[in-house]
């Protein structure tokens, strides 16, 4: 695999993870109940530290002495290789559920997928983060599940979140040249293999949410490859605010 | 202090020989350093001056969220994010341990939100300032932390169990927010000229209200007086922030940052630092309302938990709905 693409490959888990968390943590201070405030912080938590990770090693095989900080606070948008789903709004509870509920389950199977990675380093980042993700996975099912079969509001706020979400779903699903780089060489997962188990296992958490599965299976893609929805721009605007305004300073 | 003017309800200190029975062997226990447990026979007035002081101290870790939220999207790097993130996650699990500690006396945590929100508590008067600028989230770990940990390290020794209990791990928690508070000083003092600039900036604003946080003086005030008799209240205000100075006026200067006090300066005689008058009417004007964010902040906590409220009804009915299903699949 060429460093070009590794470098293109370990930035997309390293930029879903950064921008989920920066969404995550834009909750604190005003989730539904103390424990969801603890609970949403601790998820983003982990995710800060997943993408410090990704990021770091992509500096490295980049080899231009770009750090994680670097990488995350001094690129633009179109330079971003994030999924779409992970960059939208946070909306309502159940929309920050239901994003975190469809990204989880692709991001559990990637990450187990990699733990034999040819890379070992790609392998010790991915066993480490499959720990974090699994309990998020468990959180944000509950979630779906409470929210689904909760009440008659709920229930409908539920269902127009996964409805809205679906969209941006497939292209976790959907490998490119450098997905399938990666998959060959033996370091990354094989995006396509994953569409059965995470149809599965979304699929049996939403039945028994009493959450109908989106019938329109259309995919918006680009994210991964740098051609972002709109909200990217303004997520990193406030994101990236201090080391675009002091440039060179130390924090 | 996070809890500021608690009041006990009381016209003056109890008199030892107006005391009932129960009264004076509760005493009796509360000076022999027997600590007071949820199930223990207690004074209405000690339960009641509790449930004030530590619901005052939960609300301000909850609302103390805030002003650090305003900048935890904005953190400089990953590693000051990640920081941020873990210490306001630490605020919240403390203002649960004190809602748990609160409800060991017989009050539920959604009356004491409702107080809150209604504007019948308060929460420290130092959560009404906003957060300007980055070199503010370490002066609030620095200063408003440091000040906090002084009335928290004597209240381990309080004389409620819970309270104690929950304080001595708050306090350990405490400690490692302060010392990150002055770490993200430290980084900006050595940065650029901008940067030193926001540290004193930051300073500038943070010092006084930071001594506000202990109270006004309280030498003469009876519900201090009775609250340190029933040792929930264990030194005085002023004793308080004279620590606080002592311990903060030479970090300050290790900063290279001056103290917006031309009063202040050292006390041979006493071996303390002398402090210019606080401006006692701002005090009171935060507490009345007239912070630059009490609206703020109170607006957003209410608008969280009522945009909350559906969320928190469907847990309820999902959780019901289980049991039943449970209960019809053991019929």
């Amino acid at each position: 695999m060429k460093d070009t693409d590794r470098f293109e490959f370990l930035l997309r888990f390293g930029d879903s993870a950064l921008v989920l968390a920066q969404r995550l943590s834009e909750w604190v201070g005003k989730g539904p109940i103390v424990e969801e405030d603890i609970a949403l912080t601790n998820v983003g938590l982990d995710l800060v530290g997943q993408a410090r990770m990704w990021l770091s090693c992509a500096g490295e095989v980049e080899g231009r002495g770009r750090d994680e900080d670097a990488l995350a606070f001094r690129r633009d948008a179109h330079e971003f290789r994030n999924a779409l789903l992970v960059e939208q709004p946070n909306g309502g509870y159940a929309d920050t559920m239901a994003r975190q509920f469809l990204f989880d389950h692709w991001h559990l199977l990637a990450l187990k997928a990699m733990e034999g990675s040819r890379d070992e380093r790609v392998a010790a980042i991915a066993a480490k983060s499959a720990k974090e993700v699994a309990y998020h996975v468990e959180r944000s099912t509950d979630w779906v599940i409470r929210l689904g079969d909760g009440t008659d509001v709920s229930h409908e706020r539920m269902q127009d979140a996964i409805d809205g979400l679906w969209m941006f779903a497939g292209e976790l699903l959907l490998p490119d040249a450098v997905d399938d780089a990666a998959a060959r060489a033996g370091i990354g997962p094989d995006l396509a293999a994953l569409a059965s188990p995470w149809r599965e296992a979304v699929g049996a958490a939403l039945a028994e949410a009493t959450i109908a599965v989106p019938a329109d299976d259309w995919a918006q893609r680009g994210g991964r490859q740098g051609r972002h929805t709109e909200h990217l721009g303004h997520l990193l605007a406030e994101l990236q605010f201090l080391q675009r305004a002091y440039p060179g300073a130390q924090w | 202090m996070y809890a500021q003017l608690v009041d006990t309800g009381l016209k003056k200190v109890v008199d030892p020989a107006e005391m009932t029975p129960e009264e004076r062997a509760f005493q009796a226990r509360v000076d022999a350093d027997v600590k007071v447990e949820p199930k223990d026979w207690m004074p209405d007035a000690y339960r009641r001056t509790l449930v004030r002081q530590i619901q005052q101290h939960a609300h301000s870790e909850i609302v103390g969220m805030l002003p650090e939220g305003n900048w935890v999207t904005r953190a400089p790097t990953l590693k000051r994010k990640a920081i941020l993130m873990a210490k306001i996650q630490d605020e919240g699990g403390h203002g649960l341990y004190l809602y748990s500690a609160a409800e060991t006396l017989g009050v539920s945590r959604d009356d004491l939100i409702d107080d809150l929100h209604a504007g019948k508590v308060k929460y420290s008067s130092i959560f009404n300032y906003p957060t300007l600028n980055w070199a503010d989230i370490g002066a609030i770990g620095w200063l408003v932390d440091g000040a906090a940990i002084m009335n928290q390290i004597p209240l381990c020794r309080c004389s409620y169990g819970p309270y104690a209990r929950a304080m001595v791990r708050i306090c350990k928690e405490e400690s490692f927010h302060q010392r990150q508070g002055f770490d993200i000083m430290l980084s900006m003092c050595r940065g650029t000229p901008e940067q030193k600039a926001m540290a004193q900036d930051s300073l500038d604003r943070w010092w006084w209200p930071s001594l506000m946080m202990f109270g006004p003086p309280d030498a003469e005030s009876v519900h201090s007086a009775q609250s340190m008799r029933w040792k929930i209240k264990l030194l005085s205000n002023d004793e308080l922030r004279q620590r606080f100075v002592d311990q903060t006026v030479p970090q300050a200067e290790f900063l290279g940052l001056t103290v917006p006090d031309p009063a202040l300066r050292w006390n041979e005689e006493r071996g303390h630092h002398d402090i210019g008058p606080i401006d006692w009417s701002e005090f009171q004007d935060v507490l009345r309302g007239h912070g630059p964010c009490n609206r703020d902040r109170l607006r957003t906590r209410k608008q969280a938990w009522e945009d909350g409220e559906w969320v928190r009804e469907a847990a309820m009915a999902h959780a019901r709905k289980r049991a039943e299903r449970a209960a019809r699949a053991a019929a």
